[in-house]
């Protein structure tokens, strides 16, 4: 899940009756699984709340080609060198994506970029977690894009035309992404005594921040309310980690690693695992930018921003006058 | 003909090339000045090191000693790569990634064409399925180019500066030996390599520099530059460090 807490109107949800006749209409389209258009109206509160989620997001996709992009020089062989970078190339091609989604709700990427780099803008808690040996290449694929298709394949019928068709191709995407985490893993896992250790280890630390990636329980939650009776949040956040941990926990068994957690067990009444609470105060402390890796993460954005400027700039003026020597010679 | 021993050291150098470049290209990602150009410097290095797995799994197969692709990527030191000098220049900043780019694209277009229809069949296919991939590239890098050499002044200043930085390692490209010579003489690839070159600087507004002093020692093994082995300790660490694991 790549969008953490985001709010909403802040008020509670309200009823059709309570809203005016273009307000009614339009949540009545969501009601009937219509998709909402971005020439189409659409209240205040549903755009900011989507500008806020997709570029949330698009931003999450963008650092998060940090934590893999700093194993790319080290890749151990050609082909997993190849299968990285390509992996990293969809991310940013993701970012692309939404980034445009967003736009078409009327914010600019150069707005949504500078807001991320002033930390104004969050992105996902979970890439400000350092990527420390190659057992983490396959951590990452198989926790963390494991962690996002959960909430991902909702949202390929989230209410609104251009974040769901954008999630349509993200999500096929993701899922290759997952599996060659998933077979990284499971090299390591079967490895030699080394590899075995880096693979425990690996899941040791991102078993937690995995479970921070759907946010803290989301049943009070008014924003949550408001963004589910718009279709933009599909499920609350406690069903998803619910959801996850069934799904991860016999992989785990699987590759013949532990799970950090005394109190994982079946739970046959709920037909689910019962487990931990990750420890909700480091969360915390990570979204304020206290996280192991949030000053250096921002830092390179910031960095290839400002290092990148006379690129941009040069890349425009040039634009510029192809135009008007197109124009001249008209 | 070429000798297998011509011929493995040959695939080494279109091999290593690919490997050096598409390394180079892949230490941006996610640093780029813009989306856009992340992408399509992923894309490239992608393309080289797909490339590389075929020049370097034809050069170990020739051999016949039981290596393969990964074992000479990893295994060998310095004085055993064969990669033009251009190629393992650092990065420094986009300008010089760019131009690095151009120069040697404008190489290996040719280099490429020139092997399509090779006689040893398999050096002709990889060529052919390079071609496609490069000529992409070719054009990328000489729209981009073209693009900061006539932008702006900073932009200007920057790509002129790369250009006359990297023109001393232009020279190795064409430089030919008896190994060359046994399957493709890269001499005569000189004039189509200037046409193109002076055709996009000067649409970029570029200056050639006019010396045609070349540094040498890359594709020859015989001295390469204090960049390698830093690009090497990055790149083999895990394979060198556990000698024993599968990945």
């Amino acid at each position: 899940m790549y969008a953490q807490m985001v709010k909403s109107t802040g008020e509670g949800v309200r009823s059709l009756d309570e809203m005016d006749p273009q307000e009614r209409a339009f949540q009545e389209r969501i009601d009937a699984n219509g998709k909402i258009e971005p020439k189409d109206w659409m209240p205040d509160g549903y755009r900011k709340t989507l500008i806020r989620q997709i570029g949330q997001h698009a931003h999450s996709e963008i650092v998060g080609q940090l934590p893999e992009g700093n194993w790319i020089t080290r890749a151990p062989t050609l082909e997993r060198k190849a299968i990285l970078l390509a992996k990293v190339q969809d991310e940013a091609g993701h970012g692309l994506y939404l980034y445009c989604a967003a736009e078409t709700l009327g914010v600019t990427r150069d707005q949504m970029t500078r807001d991320l780099l002033s930390g104004k803008m969050k992105y996902s808690s979970i890439f400000n977690y350092p990527t420390i040996t190659w057992a983490d290449m396959g951590a990452v694929g198989w926790l963390v894009d494991g962690a996002a298709i959960m909430n991902q394949v909702p949202l390929q019928r989230t209410s609104y035309g251009p974040y769901a068709r954008a999630m349509v191709r993200i999500c096929k995407e993701e899922s290759f992404h997952q599996r060659q985490g998933f077979d990284i893993m499971m090299k390591m896992a079967k490895g030699t005594p080394e590899q075995k250790r880096m693979a425990q280890d690996a899941l040791n630390r991102f078993w937690y921040p995995s479970l921070m990636m759907f946010g803290p329980s989301d049943a009070e939650s008014v924003h949550s309310a408001q963004s589910m009776a718009w279709k933009i949040k599909m499920n609350s956040n406690d069903e998803l980690r619910q959801k996850f941990v069934d799904l991860t926990a016999p992989q785990a068994d699987y590759l013949g690693l532990t799970i950090p957690d005394e109190n994982l067990k079946w739970n046959e009444e709920k037909g689910g695992y019962d487990f931990s609470e990750p420890d909700w105060d480091e969360f915390f402390d990570v979204l304020k930018g206290n996280g192991p890796c949030s000053v250096e993460r921002l830092e390179d954005r910031n960095r290839a921003w400002d290092e990148g400027r006379w690129v941009r700039e040069a890349m425009l003026a040039h634009a510029d006058k192809k135009r008007a020597a197109k124009l001249a010679a008209e | 003909m070429a000798t297998d021993a011509q011929l493995f050291e040959w695939l080494c150098r279109m091999g290593d090339n690919s490997l050096v470049l598409g390394h180079r290209v892949s230490e941006w990602c996610g640093h780029a000045p813009v989306l856009e150009e992340d992408i399509a410097l992923a894309n490239t290095a992608l393309d080289l090191i797909g490339q590389t797995q075929l020049w370097l799994g034809l050069a170990a197969e020739v051999e016949g000693e039981g290596r393969d692709a990964d074992a000479l990527a990893y295994r060998r030191d310095v004085m055993d790569f064969r990669n033009l000098l251009l190629v393992e220049q650092p990065n420094r900043d986009f300008g010089h990634t760019m131009m690095r780019q151009f120069l040697f694209d404008a190489w290996h277009i040719e280099m490429l064409r020139a092997l399509k229809g090779h006689d040893h069949a398999e050096i002709s296919a990889i060529a052919e399925k390079s071609l496609k991939e490069v000529t992409y590239h070719a054009e990328r890098s000489a729209d981009t180019v073209i693009a900061l050499g006539d932008g702006t002044e900073e932009s200007h200043k920057r790509m002129q500066a790369a250009l006359d930085r990297l023109w001393p390692y232009v020279g190795e490209m064409f430089l030919s030996d008896e190994v060359d010579r046994a399957v493709c003489d890269p001499a005569p690839l000189r004039d189509a390599f200037d046409d193109r070159i002076n055709a996009v600087l000067a649409e970029a507004t570029l200056t050639r520099p006019d010396s045609d002093f070349a540094h040498k020692g890359g594709k020859t093994g015989v001295r390469h530059t204090e960049h390698l082995g830093h690009m090497l300790a990055v790149m083999q660490y895990l394979p060198r460090a556990y000698p024993d694991a599968k990945w």
